[in-house]
């Protein structure tokens, strides 16, 4: 997939000046790898030996029999290094930057998973690490800012606008004008200027490619749908390219419908009412926004879909009509996220859950000879903070409390 | 007369002219009126008003708080076209709006000329417009003949300048250094040469903006750009000192 920046009206690369020749620069590096063969397969061995490519695809035949309808296959990437996608983009930008002699590298981070993949992508190529994190987020992810912090990097808490995902954004750049010259920024979703929404999801498309062939080879054709969380937008681009090119395979995006479409409390851009086309953090797509252009407040029980724009790609995959949106809710999540892990042993992060809810609503419908593929794009283990809190669980709240009276003696 | 005629007018009384930045609703439209008089009072010669936006990618914490804290207390893009209209009737000298692309987009690019046209606003400076990602809105600001100033950094190539010259008009704005705005500059020889570079590449008047403070700042880029602006310091004036601050801070910077 090459591209000159824009997807149909969307995208586009609405930089300040200061960042016009490293945009440049970093357009040039991509073009070179995506030209030099030799690139994809260091990139492949690297996330075959230092990751857990590939990413296994798993028959959930209990769902499938409770369902009772179409065969359900999990695309695993919780099993990738770090336990999320983002480590196929924060690896295979690692490898970019390393051509480009940058020594250091900043990241934004919603639900921490693409800081910890960040941080750790720093700590095995040598370079220095920053991570710009929504103060509301650095509370509701602790653990994964102390691995970072492990790591060796610097954590900082953002405190300003909304302190969440997008706010990361914005002081990410403000870093990155300030320190263009030795740095980096790896942006963490099919998001933002051109080049990024383009190099991410040619970094996750490996999803796809391995999802395509293990479809094939297990269930001998085609599935009929696939489902994919968006936040941003990266691990449904990563998945959904797989199939692109197939029209007889529905592609779904499943956004957070937070406590309801109707509540305004949610951050779905491309199902709903509530966006609008716009330009901020660089690129041009449907945000969430009131009629004077300014930002919205978002809420999601999972941080990583807490977000008020959308992959530029993906908007106009919407407007063509090739991928379909819906919403699940964080009730909806819950309920998803406790049947998944009592029938499949499987603890899907929250982010990921979204795309178990729909695919939970359309299985019945569908017949049995045919396959649906969830992609799980992270794990829910570690977010044993956030997901205990969820459900309200009255044996963990005793664990917390007993452990602060055991620190605070 | 074009703003950029303006400007020259000016720049036969004045070795270097003063453009100074107020966020429109920061921290109330009153006070922006008392700090819009006390610097004409001071002898500026041009003021960029900001229209405030959620996402200020470009601006470092003291604007970064003000449009927050403007658009907190409720200040839409309609008020501060009234303002800006309000002023222009006022004073006597070129008034500019900056701001952030979707601002511009969600009001409609063409709508927004024709208000700035009838509000008597002579320039605007959209820092995350260049141009190849504009080119409808640099039609309409050659039509309403409002002049898109365009912004060059230490990292604009000699041929990025002058691809941004063809685009621009009224002057051109240099911003000193990488970063955001609000932080302290170094005006050196790496300055000198970058500034050497700007002039080659443009016949328009040199703004240089970004880290400048007081008056030995003013008095470092004297001889060598044509316009200094002023933009974090007064905001964090006013909010130590109170409004009547800026028009002897401002009288007292060259």
């Amino acid at each position: 997939m090459k591209h000159t920046g824009f997807f149909g009206q969307w995208g586009g690369a609405f930089i300040p000046e200061i960042l016009h020749q490293t945009f440049a620069e970093l357009t040039i590096a991509l073009r070179q790898a995506q030209d030099d063969p030799k690139f994809w397969q260091e990139y492949l061995e690297l996330m075959s030996s230092y990751s857990c490519r590939p990413t296994p695809l798993t028959f959930a035949e209990n769902l499938t029999k409770h369902f009772g309808g179409a065969k359900i296959y999990i695309k695993r990437e919780d099993l990738n290094h770090t336990g999320a996608h983002k480590a196929n983009n924060v690896m295979g930008q690692g490898l970019l930057v390393k051509r480009m002699g940058k020594k250091r590298v900043i990241a934004e981070t919603g639900a921490g998973q693409h800081g910890m993949a960040t941080a750790t992508m720093a700590a095995k190529f040598g370079l220095e690490c920053t991570i710009y994190m929504g103060e509301v987020v650095v509370l509701r992810q602790r653990p994964n800012v102390f691995w970072m912090e492990k790591m060796g990097a610097t954590v900082i808490p953002v405190q300003d606008g909304s302190k969440t995902l997008k706010d990361a954004i914005n002081e990410a750049f403000r870093d990155w004008v300030t320190n263009v010259d030795s740095t980096h920024y790896v942006l963490g979703t099919a998001c933002g200027p051109a080049p990024f929404p383009e190099m991410v999801s040619w970094f996750q498309s490996i999803i796809g490619t391995e999802a395509r062939e293990q479809i094939l080879a297990r269930h001998g054709k085609l599935p009929a749908r696939v489902y994919a969380c968006v936040g941003g937008g990266s691990n449904a681009m990563g998945i959904f390219q797989g199939f692109l090119d197939n029209d007889e395979v529905q592609l779904v995006g499943v956004e957070a419908g937070g406590k309801g479409l109707s509540t305004g409390m949610h951050a779905s851009r491309l199902c709903g009412q509530d966006a609008s086309p716009g330009v901020a953090q660089g690129y041009k797509t449907m945000f969430l926004q009131n009629s004077d252009g300014q930002m919205l407040e978002t809420h999601s029980v999972a941080a990583g879909l807490d977000y008020v724009g959308v992959s530029p790609i993906l908007s106009d995959l919407a407007e063509k009509g090739r991928v379909r949106f819906e919403s699940a809710t964080d009730d909806e999540v819950m309920t998803a996220l406790d049947l998944t892990m009592r029938m499949e042993g499987i603890i899907p992060a929250l982010e990921s859950t979204h795309g178990f809810v729909q695919a939970f609503k359309e299985a019945p419908e569908l017949s049995p000879d045919e396959a649906i593929i969830i992609n799980q794009s992270g794990r829910g283990d570690k977010d044993i903070f956030t997901i205990a809190h969820a459900f309200n669980d009255p044996s963990w709240k005793q664990f917390i409390i007993a452990r602060a009276r055991e620190y605070s003696k | 007369m074009s703003l950029e005629n303006k400007l020259r007018a000016r720049l036969e009384k004045n070795k270097i002219l003063l453009m100074t930045h107020i966020v429109l609703g920061y921290p109330s439209m009153a006070v922006n009126r008392q700090v819009v008089a006390q610097m004409v009072a001071g002898g500026v010669d041009c003021i960029e008003m900001q229209i405030p936006f959620s996402e200020p990618m470009a601006d470092g914490p003291v604007i970064l708080k003000a449009n927050q804290d403007s658009l907190a207390a409720g200040t839409k893009v309609a008020d501060c076209l009234a303002f800006g209209a309000e002023m222009t009737a006022q004073h006597d000298i070129p008034f500019l709006f900056m701001t952030y692309y979707n601002i511009v987009f969600k009001y409609g690019e063409e709508k927004f000329f024709k208000d700035c046209r009838s509000a008597g606003i002579e320039g605007l400076i959209i820092p995350d417009l260049p141009p190849e990602m504009g080119g409808n809105f640099f039609k309409l600001a050659s039509e309403y003949q409002v002049a898109p100033v365009l912004i060059f950094a230490p990292t604009s190539t000699d041929a990025r300048m002058a691809e941004l010259h063809k685009s621009a008009a009224g002057f051109i704005y240099c911003v000193a250094r990488r970063g955001v705005t609000g932080k302290q500059s170094e005006f050196g020889e790496d300055f000198n040469a970058y500034l050497e570079r700007c002039r080659a590449a443009t016949t328009l008047p040199l703004a240089v903006g970004f880290g400048i403070r007081n008056h030995d700042d003013v008095a470092a880029i004297t001889g060598k750009a044509d316009m200094a602006v002023i933009g974090s310091e007064t905001i964090r004036l006013v909010d130590a000192q109170g409004p009547e601050a800026v028009g002897p801070f401002i009288a007292g910077l060259r």
